[in-house]
Formats: C-alpha cells, sequence, structure tokens
C-alpha cells in the first residue's frame, strides 16, 4: 500500500486536486446540447394532447444552433410543427413570437435553452401581455431542457479544453523529460519552438505556394521547420558531449540564439513583403494555406488533433523509453554515466540523441502552436522552458538523472494545467497563480526527497 | 597514540595499533596496501574518530573529533590529494581559515611577510603572491607545509610525499624534512618506497592487515628484515585447488594464444607495459598503488586514450578505442570500483545484466523481456547469485553479489579475455572462495583472465604467471609461482 501510493504519488495528487476542483466548482448546469435539444422536444410530444405547434428560440451561437436544429428535427418527427425558428437576439424573438401569433392560429409551445429563456419576451409578465395582444399564444409555455447540479470543472468541454491548451507543453516535456533523465536539462524548448514556427510558416509561404499549398507542401514546410530544431538539438548534444560544456550554459545560450533568429527571420520576411525598402515588424508570418490550421483547430472523432498527436506522442516514447535499447542506454547514462560507458553505451551518442529528440519536440510544438494561430509567431513560447522543466519534474522526474517515468511527465504535465485551470475558474489572478506554481514545484522536488529516504 | 581501534561496516581498519613519536623523529609508517596506514592518518587528522584507544600529545590526552581539534593539537597532515585552491594565491592559502577577525581587513602586506618568514625557515624561496594553480607539485607541497607550520604544528605526516616527485624535487622533500627535524618537530612518513626510508628516517612503525606488528629503530632493519615484517603473514589455505583443463580445450589452447599486449603506454602512470595472457592461465598483474595497474587495464579496455602498444588476441591485432571496441573484441573488464564504475546501483540487477547484451534480446527494435529474464536466471543458478528477484536494485546486493552480476552481463557476452581489477576487494572471506572457484573454470573453459590484485597472498595462490609493474613500468615476470614469494615480488615492486 505505501508502496503503490510512493509509486503512484503523482496519479493521486491529480485525482484529487480533480476531485477537489469537482467539489467547488459545483454548480447548476444549464446544457445546450443536441441530447438537451431532443430531450426538450420530447417534453413538449409529451405534454400536449395534440400534434402541438412550436417556435424554437435560441441564441446565434453554433452550439445554439445545434441546439435549435435537434429541436426541430425531433419535433417533425414526432408528429409536431415547428412554426418558427429563431437563432438570434431578444428583439428578434419578439418579433417572431408576434408574427407567429398574428399568423397561426394555436402556439403550444416555447423550445428554448437556458440564457434564452432569461430573454425579456420571454419572461412570463411579458409573454402575458404579448398574449392578451394575441389570442393564439394564451397557452403558450415556454420550456427548456432540465438544468442539473454538476461540477462545471468535471464537463467533458472543460476537461477537453485543459488537456488541449497544454498539449503542447506535454509534447515539449517528453524530449525534456529524455533530456532530464540524463542529468541533463535544456533550456531552449521555448525559443526552437518559435524558431520553428516562424520557419515553417515562411517555408510554408514561400516554398509550399501560401495560399495554394497543398498537403505534401505544408507537410515539407514543417518538415523544414522541425529539422532545423533538430539540428540545433544536435548542435547542443555536441557542445555538451565533445566540448563538455556544461547543458545549462549551452542551452541557455541556444535559447538566446534561437529566439534571436526567430525575430530575425521574421523582421526579414515582413520586411520581404513590404518590399524591403522599410524595416519589418516582430509581427507573426501568416500562413494562409486554409489546410494548415487542421493539426491545431482540427478534431478527429470528437477530440482535438493536437490532444491526439500529443498521446501518440507519448505512447511512442513510452515504448521507447521501456523497451528498447535506446532508452536503457538513456536511464544508463544518466544513472551512471561512466559505468555505462564500460559497459559499452555510446555515451556520446546517446546524449547527442536526447537532445535532438528534445528539439525536434520543441518543433512539433512549434508546428502545433504555428497551426493553432496560423502563423509562425516569432515571441511564442516564451519561458515555456520552465513550464516544461515544472511538468516534468512534478512528473517525479529526478534532475540528478537516471530516473523519471514518460507518464510520469504526462501526469506532472495535467497536473500544473488542472491546477491553472482551477485557479482561472476561481479566479485567481495570474501572478497569484505564480505564487502557486513556484510552491508546487518546490513540493513536489521535496515529495521526491522524502520518497528516497 | 596507544590502541587505537577502528572499525567500518564490514571492515576492521585497525586493530589496536600503538604509534610513538618523539619531537625530533622522522617515523616511517610502513605497510602492505590496505594495512591501515590511511585510516591511522585519517584518524590522527579528524576526519574519522577511533571506535577506542588513546591519543596523548605531550602526556596530554586529546580528543580529536574534527579537523580543526586536529590543528588545534598541533598536527599537520598533508594527504596526496593536497588541499588548496588552485585559484587563490600561495599565501591566501597559507593562512585561508585564519583570517583575523570578522571585522578587521586582512593585511596583505603582513601575510606576505610572515609566509617570506616561514618559507624561510624550511628553507626555500617561493613567491607569496604566485596562484596555486601556477605551481609545480613540488611547490603546492611546499605551501601545505607552510600552512602547517603557520598553524604551529609540531607534528606533520606526509602521506606518499615523494610520490609525485621527480628524483630532483625529493631531494629538495628531504632537505625540508631535515630541516623540520632539526627544530624539534615530529614528523610521521608514509612511502612506500624503501630507498627513500632508509634514507631519512630513524625509526620504522609496520602495520599489517590493520594491525601493529612492530616498532624499530631503522639502523636494527636491513631491506630485508624490513618486506618480511610487511608481508610476513602465512599462506592460508584459503585459494581452491585447480581443476585442470582437458586435453580437447588444451590443443584449442594451443590454437589461440590468448591476449598479447606490447608496449602499452598512455596517461601519466602507465609507461612501457608488455605481457601476455594465454587462454586457460590466470595471469596476476600487481605492483604498489600507483604503479599503474588499473591504468593498463583500462587501456587494455579502451577506458582510456592508448598512446602506444599493441594488443593482439589470439594474433589478430585489435584496434580499440573505445570500451565498445574491447567488448565486441571479447574482452572485458570487472572494474575495482564496483560501485562507482561497475554497476548502475539506482537500476536493477536485470537492467544492468542486459546493458550490454540488448541487441541480444532485441526482435523488431524491442527488447524481448522475458528471454532477457531467461538469461539472466541461467547465469543467477550457474553463478549462484543471491538476488530476491530479476527486479532487485543493484545497489542492494553484498559485494559478491554484485561482482557475480557484473560477470554474469559479460559472460552473456561471450568474453574470452576477462580482466578482473581487484576482484575481491570489499567482498568477504565466503564469497572470495566463490570466486576463485568461478575463475578457476573460467579459464578451464578456455578464456584468458588477467587479475589485478595488490594482494599478495591472492596473487600468489591464483596466478599461474605474475608480472610486476613498478611506476608504469614491467620490472619483472614471474614464471614459477610456485618457488615465489610475497618477499620475491615486493622487491621487485618497491625497486
Amino acid at each position: 500500500m505505501k508502496r503503490f501510493i510512493a509509486d503512484n504519488g503523482s496519479v493521486i495528487v491529480l485525482l484529487a486536486l480533480c476531485a477537489y476542483y469537482s467539489v467547488v466548482t459545483l454548480s447548476e448546469q444549464h446544457p445546450n446540447t443536441p441530447v438537451a435539444g431532443k430531450e426538450v422536444a420530447a417534453r413538449i410530444l409529451t405534454e400536449s394532447t395534440g400534434a402541438p405547434n412550436v417556435i424554437v428560440i435560441s441564441r446565434d451561437t453554433a452550439q445554439d444552433r445545434a441546439f435549435t436544429d435537434s429541436v426541430r428535427a425531433a419535433i417533425d418527427a414526432g408528429g409536431g410543427t415547428v412554426l418558427a425558428v429563431v437563432n438570434g437576439t431578444p428583439s428578434d424573438a419578439r418579433v417572431a413570437l408576434e408574427q407567429v401569433g398574428d399568423a397561426f392560429e394555436k402556439v403550444d409551445a416555447i423550445a428554448t435553452n437556458h440564457s434564452a429563456s432569461e430573454w425579456g419576451p420571454l419572461k412570463p409578465e411579458r409573454l402575458k401581455i404579448t398574449a392578451a395582444k394575441f389570442p393564439s399564444l394564451a397557452g403558450v409555455k415556454v420550456v427548456k431542457p432540465q438544468s442539473y447540479t454538476w461540477p462545471s470543472f468535471l464537463t467533458r468541454e472543460n476537461l477537453v479544453n485543459v488537456i488541449n491548451q497544454n498539449a503542447v507543453i506535454a509534447i515539449i516535456a517528453i524530449g525534456m523529460t529524455l533530456v532530464i533523465i540524463t542529468a541533463g536539462i535544456d533550456l531552449s524548448v521555448g525559443s526552437l519552438l518559435a524558431l520553428c514556427g516562424v520557419t515553417t510558416a515562411v517555408a510554408a509561404q514561400q516554398m509550399a505556394g501560401g495560399e495554394d499549398a497543398g498537403t505534401i507542401g505544408l507537410l515539407g514546410a514543417c518538415l523544414i521547420g522541425t529539422g532545423v530544431c533538430t539540428l540545433c538539438g544536435v548542435f547542443n548534444g555536441v557542445m555538451v558531449t565533445w566540448f563538455r560544456v556544461p547543458a545549462f550554459v549551452v542551452t541557455l545560450a541556444m535559447m538566446m540564439v534561437a529566439r534571436g533568429l526567430a525575430l530575425i527571420v521574421a523582421v526579414q520576411y515582413q520586411s520581404a513583403l513590404l518590399g524591403g525598402g522599410t524595416e519589418g515588424t516582430p509581427e507573426a508570418v501568416k500562413i494562409e494555406a486554409a489546410a494548415f490550421g487542421w493539426l491545431g483547430n482540427g478534431a478527429t472523432l470528437g477530440i482535438p488533433n493536437p490532444i491526439l498527436l500529443m498521446l501518440a506522442l507519448y505512447v511512442l516514447a513510452h515504448i521507447t523509453m521501456t523497451r528498447t535499447s535506446i532508452g536503457r542506454y538513456i536511464y544508463a547514462v544518466g544513472g551512471n554515466p561512466e559505468a555505462a560507458r564500460l559497459s559499452g553505451v555510446p555515451v556520446f551518442a546517446v546524449l547527442i540523441f536526447v537532445y535532438a529528440i528534445c528539439g525536434a519536440m520543441a518543433g512539433l510544438a512549434g508546428i502545433v502552436d504555428a497551426s493553432r494561430f496560423e502563423g509562425g509567431r516569432p515571441n511564442a513560447g516564451e519561458m515555456y522552458e520552465l513550464q516544461v522543466i515544472a511538468a516534468v519534474v512534478v512528473g517525479g522526474t529526478s534532475l540528478a538523472g537516471g530516473e523519471g517515468r514518460i507518464f510520469g511527465t504526462l501526469i506532472g504535465a495535467l497536473i500544473i494545467a488542472v491546477i491553472q485551470n482551477g485557479l482561472n475558474m476561481a479566479g485567481v489572478a495570474s501572478y497569484e497563480q505564480k505564487v502557486v506554481f513556484g510552491g508546487l514545484i518546490l513540493a513536489a522536488v521535496l515529495l521526491d526527497r522524502f520518497k528516497r529516504k | 597514540m596507544c590502541g587505537v581501534d577502528k572499525s567500518f561496516p564490514g571492515v576492521h581498519a585497525l586493530k589496536g595499533v600503538d604509534l610513538d613519536l618523539a619531537s625530533g623523529d622522522v617515523l616511517a609508517l610502513l605497510g602492505e596496501n590496505g594495512a591501515g596506514k590511511s585510516t591511522l592518518i585519517k584518524v590522527l587528522g579528524g576526519a574519522h574518530q577511533p571506535d577506542s584507544g588513546t591519543i596523548q600529545i605531550d602526556g596530554q590526552p586529546v580528543q580529536i573529533a574534527s579537523p580543526q581539534d586536529s590543528q588545534r593539537a598541533g598536527i599537520g597532515i598533508i594527504y596526496q590529494e593536497f588541499n588548496l585552491v588552485p585559484a587563490m594565491t600561495v599565501r591566501e592559502n597559507i593562512f585561508l581559515g585564519q583570517e583575523p577577525g570578522r571585522v578587521s581587513f586582512i593585511s596583505a602586506g603582513k601575510e606576505r611577510r610572515r609566509a617570506r618568514e616561514l618559507f624561510e625557515r624550511i628553507g626555500v624561496e617561493l613567491d607569496p603572491d604566485a596562484l596555486v594553480r601556477d605551481l609545480t607539485v613540488a611547490q603546492q607541497q611546499i605551501v601545505e607545509i607552510a600552512k602547517a607550520l603557520s598553524l604551529n604544528s609540531r607534528i606533520i605526516v606526509m602521506d606518499e610525499p615523494s610520490a609525485a616527485l621527480s628524483p630532483r624535487e625529493v631531494q629538495g622533500l628531504f632537505r625540508i624534512v631535515a630541516e623540520l627535524k632539526s627544530q624539534g618537530i615530529g614528523i610521521v612518513y608514509v612511502s612506500h618506497r624503501l630507498d627513500e626510508i632508509f634514507a631519512i628516517c630513524n625509526r620504522v612503525t609496520i602495520l599489517r592487515d590493520g594491525e601493529y606488528v612492530d616498532s624499530k629503530p631503522i639502523s636494527e632493519l636491513t631491506r630485508e628484515t624490513l618486506i618480511e615484517l610487511m608481508v610476513g603473514r602465512k599462506l592460508e589455505n584459503e585459494f581452491p585447488t585447480r581443476v585442470s583443463a582437458t586435453v580437447e580445450d588444451q590443443l584449442d589452447v594451443e590454437a589461440r594464444p590468448g591476449l598479447v599486449v606490447s608496449g602499452l603506454a598512455g596517461g601519466p602512470k602507465v609507461r612501457d607495459v608488455s605481457f601476455s595472457v594465454r587462454r586457460g592461465e590466470i595471469v596476476a598483474l600487481t605492483g604498489l598503488v600507483g604503479a599503474g595497474r588499473t591504468e593498463t587495464a583500462r587501456l587494455i579496455f579502451g577506458a582510456d586514450k592508448r598512446q602506444a602498444g599493441r594488443i593482439t588476441l589470439d594474433g589478430n591485432e585489435l584496434d580499440i578505442r573505445s570500451p565498445r571496441d574491447a567488448i565486441a573484441a571479447g574482452i572485458c573488464l570487472l572494474t575495482e570500483d564496483r560501485k562507482g564504475q561497475g554497476l548502475i546501483l539506482n537500476q536493477s540487477v536485470l537492467e544492468n545484466f542486459g546493458l550490454p547484451n540488448l541487441s541480444r534480446f532485441s526482435s523488431g527494435g524491442l527488447i524481448q523481456q522475458k528471454s532477457e529474464r531467461e538469461a539472466f536466471n541461467g547465469y543467477v543458478e550457474q553463478l549462484q547469485i543471491k538476488v530476491s528477484s530479476p527486479a532487485q536494485r543493484a545497489g542492494n546486493l553484498s559485494g559478491g553479489n554484485q561482482q557475480k552480476v557484473v560477470l554474469a552481463k559479460w559472460l552473456e557476452r561471450d568474453a574470452e579475455v576477462i580482466i578482473f581489477d581487484e576482484p575481491t576487494r570489499g567482498i568477504d572471506v565466503g564469497a572470495k572462495f566463490e570466486i576463485y572457484l568461478l575463475m578457476h573454470k573460467l579459464v578451464a573453459q578456455g578464456k584468458a583472465i588477467l587479475m589485478i590484485s595488490s594482494e599478495l597472498p591472492e596473487v600468489l595462490g591464483m596466478a599461474d604467471r605474475i608480472v610486476v609493474l613498478h611506476e608504469g613500468r614491467v620490472t619483472g615476470e614471474i614464471g614459477d609461482v610456485k618457488s615465489a614469494t610475497q618477499e620475491s615480488i615486493m622487491s621487485l615492486a618497491v625497486k
């Protein structure tokens, strides 16, 4: 039991946090989904004696439209008549009510959702006044989805959102975990993310054909971007091994150089766009190909693509670290580099590989970022290195090297994401959140120390 | 010092040792490697506390619980590894820790003057403002001596002070020692070089296996009697009798001449080493600490950079540039420092075992953990390794079992030449015997074993041939081990 807690401490912490936020955010939920729409339609159909005449009213958002569409379809299928559908403002609703009240003999129900039911024209006293003018509205009932009490933290929407927003950090954290297992560190990941974004954007615009870029061209652009970052990672690795420069120093330098390069490329590109006469500004390099947004903003089977990419990478990394020679070598180099070398492990190659992977992961994260914002942002990823390191450390990887688990890092990233989300929901300001995070990292490391004893 | 006793977990390092030093004496502290000299020095320096025994200075009992106590008692210790700050000047180093008070400023002029006085006292000239990192080893040693004098030390202990000095510098050291002696300072001089001891010491105290053997004026001793006192211990029957190889294996052995090393040099410690190890043979490489034994092994294994020399295995020349190359050629090394270099302590024994053998257990890029575990379990049985499970952490095993895990990993790799560096260091008696049996088994299978050992009984009990090193060169080879004695080895080793 004790052992189980020690081994799965971070999972337990994550679950406890989720439970805590679930309790704290317990509140009235007003569903506004197609399923809720069906439920509303079903209630109207069963409660009315004949075939009901229904007006459907809601706001003009994608979700509200999905809701009204579902209500309309269900009423039609149940033999009722939908007299009008309003997706708009309260005054639209008022006008529609008057028109329908004027044109039809009997209106049985108004199907709506929580937000629209709060509108003035739908309030009982106002409806009474309207009904006085239009007798057909006299028996009208306002029907809205049943509300229930549920933690707003624990909704699918919120959870998906939390993970999606942190997928980029979690992806970089894979590479960082490998580096930290070898007792190294990589501070350059945030800058490499930006460098990759900008490089990919320029490549997509200039080489792949801009607006008309095809899939192959865009993939090529991504390959160039991640390739550049991988090479930067190789450079870090070579410096750390052959030249014996401390990883902290090498990657600190790379952090500055890569950020600078990202800005230079962006500025020069903007300048070139303007004919070269004026100096450019460090704005995002816009990617015009619409297909490029698929990775960052699209979803497959209802799950956002960044999350799918993240999960795939984690599974791959987990298998690599537990089931392949290179994974064993990485742990060995971190645990005791001299013993590893004397056992025939190619220590230098392993270290260079690890930094290269870290660069590549930062590059992939850069592509997700560029796709999400539809452009390469030279200022993207600032301070990400610290967030990533925090995720790795909270996930139980020892900065002394030799120990750590890939899925531990995922849990660490999720813990940080959940805390951030919870603090946001609780209305804690971002600068106060920093204090909480600082304390959290310290607590995680202390916990690790005690576990060792 | 009287009846000083000190135990470490598993080792009884000092068993009631006496040491008596008069002022103006130069006392040689002698003993084989592991006899307890270093431990005794550390007790004097306050690095270790004795379990029992007393220390008296000028008839007054003193308690030495810390290095500060030792300094206050007037003991200055010059370790082999100097305690100097390379980036600071000579005078800053001398007066480090003696800065006047918390508030007052350090007067550079005063320090400089005092440093000059100290140098004058020992009859040397040295710039007090030179940076320590620019000094030669001999000059750094002088700084250490001056530092000890600045603390008004009445007793100065020098641990192998001549080990890193050139012959001319050693003469300079002798002059300083004579100067200190004439000033009434008592000196404990630890050295393996018997010539030096006869040159400057007037008394000798000998330790053996942590026990006090004898103290004698140097005039009563000869080189031979001294060596006898150092090693004089009866050979017990702690070694198994050799199983001879079968005739078939012998033929095989004839066809494959094993490992031949010629003209090996590299690093500061290995200058010119040549020897051979035939298959089916155990060759012991011995010599004093610092003779370059471990370094020779590391050069053969590719762990350090080889500057010269040829290595052939069964007649084929090997180009070994890294441990990887050596392992691929069938040479493996069981390091002396198992915890630091042989094993990854925080990983499981299985992972340690698998590390050089992963390609063997992999298919389609994935490690087949089942076949890895089966192979390991085979060795658990064969080598009688006591592990609770393959997942046990390597750090939690006893020394003997750790050694067996390392051996298993190399056997799985089909090692042909096995280099054991101090195969039984830190291993208890029972496990020692098992390791010896295993070594016999391995040579019976036609493997070639190079055994590095500073324990002479082990060398005499196990080896077929003995190669003795001194300061990076082979000073002798003993083919007829049966008639060899510890004395005959020692006389080759001390030169």
